[in-house]
This record gives structure tokens, C-alpha cells and sequence, in this order.
């Protein structure tokens, strides 16, 4: 501003420029290549969460059903082998591409994109103002983001999400959900938190974080899919285990001494207070 | 079936009502229809869905007119032509039902008569009135049910399918673009059809496929949980996605929302795994009560069970199918 006073009536017209640049300062830059950190829940994202393990998640015992009855056989499937990752998975485990689409007029942010190298699938979260499309519009795996500011911190709402899962061993997460998400950056540093409300599926809302580290040289590689007959199955038919069937169910309670019941899970094996029913239950599980 | 058809809503409804004894007359009857407003959603640039009460109407425009896929309830074509009126100032030229029910036929005869068909040569000559109305495609077996129908609720002969086919499939040409109606046998009933247009790449699915309930199996008219299952392989056999489950090919259902590929791949293993379930404890000896106390839908419930076609007559009708059939 100093320097536009210097130039007299001449820089008025510059002087909202310098204005203008100054209000969009006030909206963190997001883009960039960031890479994912996996100090968190490691296991669950790379390896891949076991079977039978909904600990700590905050499931209905519908969505139980849903997960005790799914076979990872279904990934065989042709029509199942490129489905991608739902907009609030896709960050348990990919770097993202995050970049700006601007008015270059204007210069007024009109949406903020980001790329996940699984599958490469690519977000818009739209930040003109414009409303959510009605309810019975097409729903997508990375459904509709609206986006606002908050300080410095971006919120995104999401909705018109297909059907998809919290965690890709059979934990459904219904298309009625709402995912509220905050991106916030430290420095090079971006902390990713995802808030599902699913009145079909959850008992209470499931909240995750990811962390990222904003990367001078990694490239979002291609991710190229495509579908093959693995094997030869009659037409209608769809993997899946019948209830009490499912061979694999205890395996997970098994291997790290859990008691069964905590392994599948509910609202209230998020909280401390499940301790105390954990006391109750490891003395019998050790009789066993 | 006739018999349940006591009101003019309820005419078609009638029809289901054996198997769904969920749309009460009263109920029916007593609904304000004036309240009702008809909701357009953009599916492609040509392609429209109106969602109003009853299941969703398709509409096709261009420069050839209009083409409708099922009509509603007869108390709202007026609203229903005014939503039309403001996509295309073409006449309407053709209806098409992808069955019988009174949700889906209701409105046929003010619709059709808002219309008017091309017509001239020795049909001209010979028929005063061919060209008056849109014609009405169906399977022949909606016109064999409507036109069974007396009494009350019986739908108005000018509301009856004006040509019919009997094979696998129907087509047609109009407004740019070819176009497939598809008999999917003894699904939501024995006259079920399935409307595909080729180039937008959209699929009018009718009842054999939903977003808002599990599927109604109309079995008093010939409808089977086998036949459903089929359908949606059908379905799912015409949609091409742009990646993964995304995208391509979209689907109109018959209740609920556009729908793609992964909507309908969901509903399809929700059937398939309601009916290996049903198949197990219907081989485990177990009696229809005691099935429906094992509750072999819960996991679906919370999504599909919530409307009037409550779980308890899925099971029941999916049962009833997988025991009565040959």
C-alpha cells in the first residue's frame, strides 16, 4: 500500500488490484502435490484393515450385518475390480493432486480440484456459492462438494455420494450420508478430516484424520484400470457369506487377544469408558 | 385384482394391490394431489425426469416431439403437460408404460389425447380420428390388464396402449435416435418393459428397479423375484460406464433417483443376497414366520424398508415366489 500512495490518482485503479490480492491471501493456497504421512492407522490403510475388524467404529448393527456377511471375493467381480475408492475413503492412502480453477478475470476461486492417484479420481469442490443439486439427481463416487472458508481453514460439504464403505473390509456407508470435511494447512503440512453422518448406517457420526506433507518433486502417476473375467460365475451370482457362515469372522479378534464383541465394534467401543467393559470381558476371553 | 381398484387413483394401484395391500384405497384416495408439484430434472440435454407422485416419468424431446415414459396419476396431467409444455413446444407423439399399475398408467387418456399421432395415407382415408392422441407402446400384456379392469376403478379405453408387442422387444426411431423398448418377463409383473435410448445413453427402467424401496413383486401379475433379478441383469447388461461404476450409461428407475451403474450393481446384490438367504432357510425347512423372524432383510431395512412395501412383504412375496415357483 506504501507504494501505491507514491503513485498518486494514476495507481488508484492498481490499488484495489493490491486489495484484491490481499483478500484472496486471506484463503490459504491449497495447491500442490501433497504426500500422504502414515503414522496413522497404518495398518488399516496400506496392508489393509483385517477381517472382522470394526473396533472403533461407530456402526448400526445393520451395517454389522453388511460387513460380516461381505466376502472380498466380490473384488473378482469384472463389474467390481475398477470401482474406486468414495470421495471420503480416498484419502486413507494416496497422494493427492490439489489445484485451483480460477476466474482469471476476476481472479475469484471458482472451485478447488484434487486428484487421488488410487484410481485417479478427481474431486470439484465448488466454491462460487452455488447450491447442492436436488435430492433425486444422479449420486457418484465423489458426489457433490460445496466449499467454504473458515479462517484459514477450507470446510467442504458433501453429499449425493453412492453408496460406498468407512472401511474396505464390508463397513458400509450409505448414499444418505453427509460427509463434512476440513482441510487444514501448517505450513507444508496438511491435516485432512473427514465427518461422515449416515443416519442409515452409523449410530453416531465416524470421524478420521489424515495427515499430508506438501511434496517439491512427486507426480501423481496414472492409474490405468481395466476389468477381465477372472473367473467363469453364473449370472446372478454375488459373493457374500450367510449369516453365522462367515469363516473369517473371528480371525481378527483371535490374532491380537481382542474380545470378539469389541472387534465388531459400535458407537460405544469409540469412547475411553469401553475400558470398563473391556475388564469385563478380557478375564472370560482369557478363560476361554 | 379389480376388485381392490375401487377409486380413481387407485386404478392401477389396484392392480398391486394384492401383493401390497400398502396402498391403502383411502389412502390413496384421500391424497391431496394438489399439493403435488412436478419436479424436472435435467439427464441429458434431450432427456428429462418428472417426479411428481407416482413413479418418474421420462421425457424425450426434439425435433421429431415429445416422448413420454408412463404418465402418473390422471388429477395431475394438467401439471404434468404444464412441466412438458416448458421443454418443448413439439406435440406429444408417444407413451410409452413400462407396466400396468395406476401409478404409472393413470394419466394415459388426458395425456394421450393432449397429443397427436402422424398420420395420413390410407390410415387417413379409413380412420377418421388416427391422428388424434399420441399413441400408447406397451407390452400386450398391460393392455390385456387394463383392459380386464371394469367397474369404478377401471382405467378409461382411451387410456389403453394404442399398439403393443409381444416379442422381446420393441423399436423405434424418434427424435434422433434409436430406440429400444425391452420386455423384461415376469419381473415387477408379466408385462414389464424397459426404455433405452441408444444415443443419450439413458435407460427408463420402470419398477423393475427403485432407490426408494426393495422391489415390489407383483405376483398376482405374474410377477417373480427371479424376474427381477433378471431385469436388473438386463439393466446392467446395456449400461457402459465411463471408469469404474461411474458415469456412461444412466438409469430413470421407476421410484427415486437418477441413478448409474453402481446404483443399480447395489440393488442387484441387496436382491441376490435377500434371495440366497431366503433360498438357505426356505432349505432349512423354515416356515415363512420363522423366516421372517430371522430377519434375513436387516441389513438392508434402514436403506430399503422404510416406505409402505415394508420388508415384512418382501419377504413374504420373495418367498412366496421362490416356494410357488415351477
Amino acid at each position: 500500500m506504501l507504494h501505491v500512495s507514491r503513485l498518486g490518482m494514476g495507481g488508484a485503479l492498481i490499488a484495489v488490484t493490491f486489495v484484491g490480492v490481499n483478500v484472496a491471501e486471506a484463503q490459504v493456497n491449497l495447491a500442490g502435490v501433497w504426500t500422504a504421512t502414515y503414522g496413522e492407522d497404518y495398518p488399516d490403510r496400506i496392508p489393509g484393515p483385517e477381517l472382522g475388524d470394526y473396533a472403533g467404529l461407530p456402526l448400526n448393527d445393520a451395517n454389522r450385518l453388511r460387513a460380516q456377511s461381505w466376502s472380498a471375493s466380490i473384488l473378482s467381480l469384472p463389474h467390481y475390480q475398477c470401482r474406486v475408492h468414495p470421495a471420503d475413503y480416498a484419502n486413507s492412502f494416496a497422494d493427492i493432486r490439489i489445484w485451483e480453477e480460477i476466474d482469471t478475470v476476476t481472479q475469484e476461486l471458482i472451485a478447488i480440484h484434487i486428484q487421488h492417484f488410487a484410481w485417479n479420481t478427481v474431486r470439484t469442490i465448488w466454491m462460487d456459492g452455488r447450491p447442492h443439486p436436488p435430492e433425486l439427481a444422479e449420486h457418484t463416487s465423489m458426489g457433490f462438494s460445496t466449499g467454504e472458508w473458515e479462517g484459514r481453514t477450507l470446510k467442504v460439504t458433501t453429499t449425493h455420494l453412492k453408496e460406498g464403505w468407512l472401511r474396505r473390509n464390508g463397513v458400509a456407508r450409505s448414499d444418505r450420508a453427509v460427509v463434512t470435511e476440513h482441510f487444514i494447512r501448517h505450513g507444508n503440512h496438511l491435516t485432512w478430516t473427514v465427518y461422515v453422518q449416515d443416519p442409515v448406517y452409523l449410530e453416531e457420526p465416524f470421524f478420521r484424520s489424515r495427515d499430508y506433507v506438501l511434496s517439491e518433486t512427486d507426480r501423481i502417476g496414472a492409474y490405468p484400470c481395466e476389468s477381465v473375467v477372472e473367473v467363469v460365475l453364473p449370472a446372478d451370482y454375488f459373493p457374500h457369506y450367510l449369516p453365522g457362515q462367515n469363516p473369517f469372522l473371528h480371525e481378527f479378534a483371535e490374532k491380537h487377544g481382542i474380545p470378539f464383541e469389541a472387534a465388531m465394534g459400535g458407537a460405544r467401543t469409540m469412547y475411553p469408558e469401553y475400558r470398563e467393559r473391556l475388564k469385563e470381558l478380557l478375564p472370560a476371553k482369557a478363560a476361554e | 385384482m379389480r376388485s381392490h381398484a375401487t377409486l380413481f387413483p387407485m386404478a392401477a394401484l389396484g392392480a398391486m394391490l394384492s401383493v401390497a395391500a400398502l396402498w391403502a384405497g383411502d389412502a390413496v384416495a384421500q391424497r391431496d394431489f394438489g399439493a403435488v408439484e412436478i419436479q424436472t430434472l435435467e439427464v441429458r440435454d434431450n432427456i428429462y425426469m418428472l417426479v411428481g407422485a407416482g413413479g418418474n416419468i421420462t421425457v424425450q424431446v426434439g425435433d421429431d416431439g415429445v416422448l413420454i415414459v408412463d404418465t402418473q396419476f390422471a388429477p395431475l396431467s394438467e401439471k404434468i403437460l404444464e412441466a412438458i409444455a416448458k421443454l418443448s413446444d413439439r406435440p406429444l407423439r408417444y407413451i410409452v408404460n413400462t407396466h400396468h399399475h395406476g401409478d404409472h398408467t393413470g394419466g394415459n387418456a388426458n395425456l394421450r389425447l393432449a397429443g397427436s399421432t402422424v398420420s395420413g395415407g390410407n390410415m387417413q382415408g379409413a380412420i377418421a380420428d388416427a391422428g388424434v392422441g399420441a399413441q400408447i407402446l406397451s407390452h400386450e400384456n398391460v393392455l390385456f390388464r387394463l383392459s380386464s379392469m371394469t367397474g369404478e376403478g377401471a382405467l378409461p379405453s382411451d387410456g389403453w396402449p394404442t399398439s403393443t408387442y409381444f416379442d422381446k422387444e420393441k423399436r423405434l426411431y424418434f427424435n434422433g435416435e434409436g430406440i429400444r423398448i425391452i420386455h423384461v418377463p415376469a419381473a415387477h409383473t408379466d408385462g414389464d418393459s424397459i426404455v433405452f435410448f441408444r444415443r443419450s445413453d439413458v435407460i427408463a427402467a420402470g419398477d423393475v428397479f427403485s432407490t426408494t424401496s426393495y422391489p415390489v413383486i407383483d405376483l398376482e401379475s405374474g410377477g417373480s423375484l427371479q424376474g427381477i433379478i433378471d431385469a436388473l441383469d438386463t439393466i446392467v447388461d446395456l449400461i457402459i460406464p465411463v471408469y469404474g461404476q461411474d458415469g456412461g450409461t444412466l438409469v430413470i428407475p421407476g421410484h427415486g433417483r437418477i441413478s448409474n451403474l453402481g446404483d443399480v450393481l447395489d440393488y442387484r446384490s441387496m436382491v441376490l443376497i435377500v434371495r440366497d438367504r431366503l433360498e438357505h432357510m426356505i432349505e432349512q425347512g423354515m416356515t415363512l414366520e420363522q423366516i421372517k423372524a430371522a430377519e434375513p432383510t436387516k441389513d438392508y431395512d434402514p436403506r430399503y424398508g422404510a416406505g409402505p412395501w415394508t420388508a415384512e412383504r418382501f419377504i413374504e412375496a420373495a418367498y412366496r415366489s421362490l416356494t410357488e415357483r415351477e
